[in-house]
């Protein structure tokens, strides 16, 4: 029997941009992208990790132009797609064109869990120059099953080549994954893939789980480096497809060696679960916050654990790195040191 | 005591707020609601007493005791709208991203603009952060700045979820325009969090001078001038100052005149296009009178 095909989308150079404070520079990303690009991988994700645009104060300032960085991953891809990730509010469509410019083949196009409303016109806009267009819903823990299918409808009804749910604070349990993809398998006919954060150790787990109930493309990130705890372990995660059976198109032991000897020398931290990043996943924030949250947490002399734990009591959604400071100033004026 | 008289197109969320604002104004008055289909709001309007056409821009533009007229369509609307209504010779306040005149936030920059005839309000985020940057940049000088707007899922009509480019790219370039930065970025965020939030916005400015006094009061004095027109503006953080970096947090609380308090953007918008009318109003009567 032929083997299932799973389609590994490596974003080392998007949400891995977060653990590295946007600093990724063109020699790094031409390595990186050579590497993954020679070992099967199906799409290679480069951007600001909150997207095209993303480079500012709120969320960090990327240290070279992100068109720079994917101009030079056009120059060396050759099997696999280069993609980008583009938030409305955030990114436009002038910045989309741009990237296309710059050879981006795909754009992934990612909103809030019940907004995605707000990115028909860059869904439509993608398809209109011949570009892959998927929709993203960001925080699925926050929506039920239903909420998601009724979202995830808009993106398909738009012209969408495939769904994308994001785990986006590490919060879900396999079984939270099975309910939301299982759901959407019944609901609708383009393929599924799943985002998964490692901030409670599930993030391959949870990508197995999501696999079983039919979803066909995973993200994945080299050594796992990303947001909070990091992103499901690409070559990890490789290596357990091919125990389950699936062909993921990857050369396995090239996975591991660009993950060692290409990703691994450019880290800045160990990708852990620390305490905050445990925080992020217990509590529900988005996982990029976590840095942001460090930052805050000395300036007003608060434990970051505290911050974390408001700022999902109010039930702030990606992009809102701004709360942090909100949150943060409010705790220091109660004294709660 | 005599007043001036309004007409409305477009008798959405926007339009209708707006009627309620006009009714309360003492320079202004509710002479007309023109829409193009029928709807609730033109029925609102109706049950309210005032007049209402369904013949859109050309029932304002043919009313010669109109003398404001607020554009509460869209962009596109706006654009086919703009001549009829400046050859008419009516005053307008353009509610859509169209930016056919000028961009007006009324504490930075309406004592610049006495002869215009049409005034772009911007976006709702332009109102709530323009007047903080501007009160940076005056001070400071600032280089860059950037904010980000949060508002409420359930505040966000399908204009703005249709359009949200438009809001950022028009955002961005008032801030330049009217903050005063030399370059600038907008960001916008819905959040659909249950009750619903109040419109936040953020503030960011990278400057030259971080002086940490002037910088204070500066803001303080642009908050209390806001106030006066947006009574439910407010200071979440005041300025905090890293370095070159200065960080101001502002929440809008709206009116509740039509819409729900959480609506503090739709509100903003709503009550600085007021402000525009009431002061141009005045003016006319002065003349008159």
């Amino acid at each position: 029997m032929e083997k299932k095909r799973i389609h590994i989308v490596d974003t080392t150079l998007r949400d891995g941009s977060h653990a590295v404070s946007h600093s990724f520079t063109v020699d790094q990303v031409t390595e990186v992208v050579k590497g993954l690009d020679n070992v099967g991988v199906s799409l290679i994700e480069v951007s600001h990790g909150d997207g095209l645009a993303g480079s500012s104060v709120n969320y960090g300032f990327s240290k070279t132009d992100e068109m720079e960085l994917i101009k030079a991953a056009g120059k060396v891809i050759k099997n696999s797609k280069l993609t980008v990730l583009l938030l409305p509010g955030i990114g436009t469509i002038e910045d989309l064109e741009q990237a296309k410019e710059n050879g981006a083949q795909a754009v992934r196009v990612a909103t809030h869990v019940t907004e995605a409303d707000i990115g028909i016109q860059h869904i439509k806009y993608a398809k209109s120059i011949d570009m892959m267009a998927v929709g993203f819903l960001m925080m699925t823990h926050m929506a039920s099953p239903k909420k998601i299918v009724e979202q995830a409808k808009i993106f398909v009804d738009c012209g969408a080549d495939y769904i994308n749910l994001a785990d986006s604070a590490g919060y879900m349990l396999p079984d939270d994954v099975r309910a939301r993809v299982s759901a959407l398998r019944e609901a609708i006919d383009i393929p599924i893939g799943f985002h998964a954060h490692n901030n409670l150790s599930l993030a391959v787990a949870n990508s197995i789980a999501a696999v079983t109930e039919g979803a066909t493309y995973l993200d994945a990130t080299c050594r796992g480096l990303g947001a909070g705890a990091g992103n499901a372990q690409n070559e990890v995660l490789c290596a357990v497809l091919e125990r389950l059976g699936y062909d993921t198109g990857i050369d396995l032991y090239g996975i591991m060696d660009v993950a060692e000897e290409v990703v691994e020398p450019l880290m800045q931290r160990p990708q852990v679960i620390n305490t905050a990043s445990l925080m992020l996943g217990y509590a529900g924030v988005y996982s990029s916050f976590l840095l942001h949250t460090y930052k805050a947490s000395e300036h007003f002399n608060l434990n970051p654990r505290d911050i974390l734990v408001e700022l999902g009591k109010r039930k702030m959604v990606g992009g809102q790195e701004d709360m942090i400071i909100d949150v943060a100033f409010q705790l220091s004026q109660q004294g709660q040191h | 005591m005599e007043k001036i008289k309004v007409g409305i197109i477009g008798p959405g969320n926007i339009g209708s707020d707006l009627m309620y604002k006009v009714m309360k104004s003492k320079h202004l008055e509710m002479k007309l609601m023109a829409g193009i289909v029928e709807s609730e709001g033109l029925k609102r309007a109706a049950d309210l007493g005032i007049e209402t056409s369904l013949a859109g821009v050309e029932a304002v533009a043919g009313d010669p005791e109109i003398k404001i007229v607020f554009d509460a369509t869209s962009a596109k609307a706006h654009l086919h709208n703009a001549p009829i209504l400046k050859a008419a010779g009516k005053i307008v306040m353009d509610m859509t991203p169209a930016a056919v005149g000028s961009y007006v936030v009324p504490c930075v920059n309406l004592d610049n603009l006495s002869d215009a005839d049409n005034f772009n309000m911007v976006t709702c985020g332009g109102q709530a952060t323009i007047p903080i940057a501007y009160a940076i940049n005056r001070v400071a000088d600032s280089e860059y700045t950037e904010i980000v707007a949060a508002i409420s899922s359930k505040s966000a009509g399908p204009g703005t979820r249709a359009n949200i480019d438009e809001f950022t790219q028009t955002t961005k370039k008032a801030l330049e325009v009217l903050g005063g930065a030399d370059r600038a970025k907008a960001i916008i965020i819905l959040n659909p969090a249950e009750p619903p939030i109040m419109m936040t916005n953020t503030i960011y400015s990278i400057v030259k001078n971080p002086d940490t006094k002037k910088i204070i009061e500066s803001v303080n004095d642009i908050v209390r001038e806001v106030q006066s027109y947006v009574p439910g503006y407010k200071l979440r953080v005041p300025p905090v100052i890293e370095g070159n970096k200065v960080t101001v947090i502002v929440q809008v609380e709206g009116a509740g005149d039509f819409l729900p308090v959480y609506s503090g953007n739709l509100d903003i918008i709503n009550q600085a296009a007021v402000a525009v009318a009431e002061k141009i109003a005045a003016k006319m009567l002065n003349k008159a009178g």
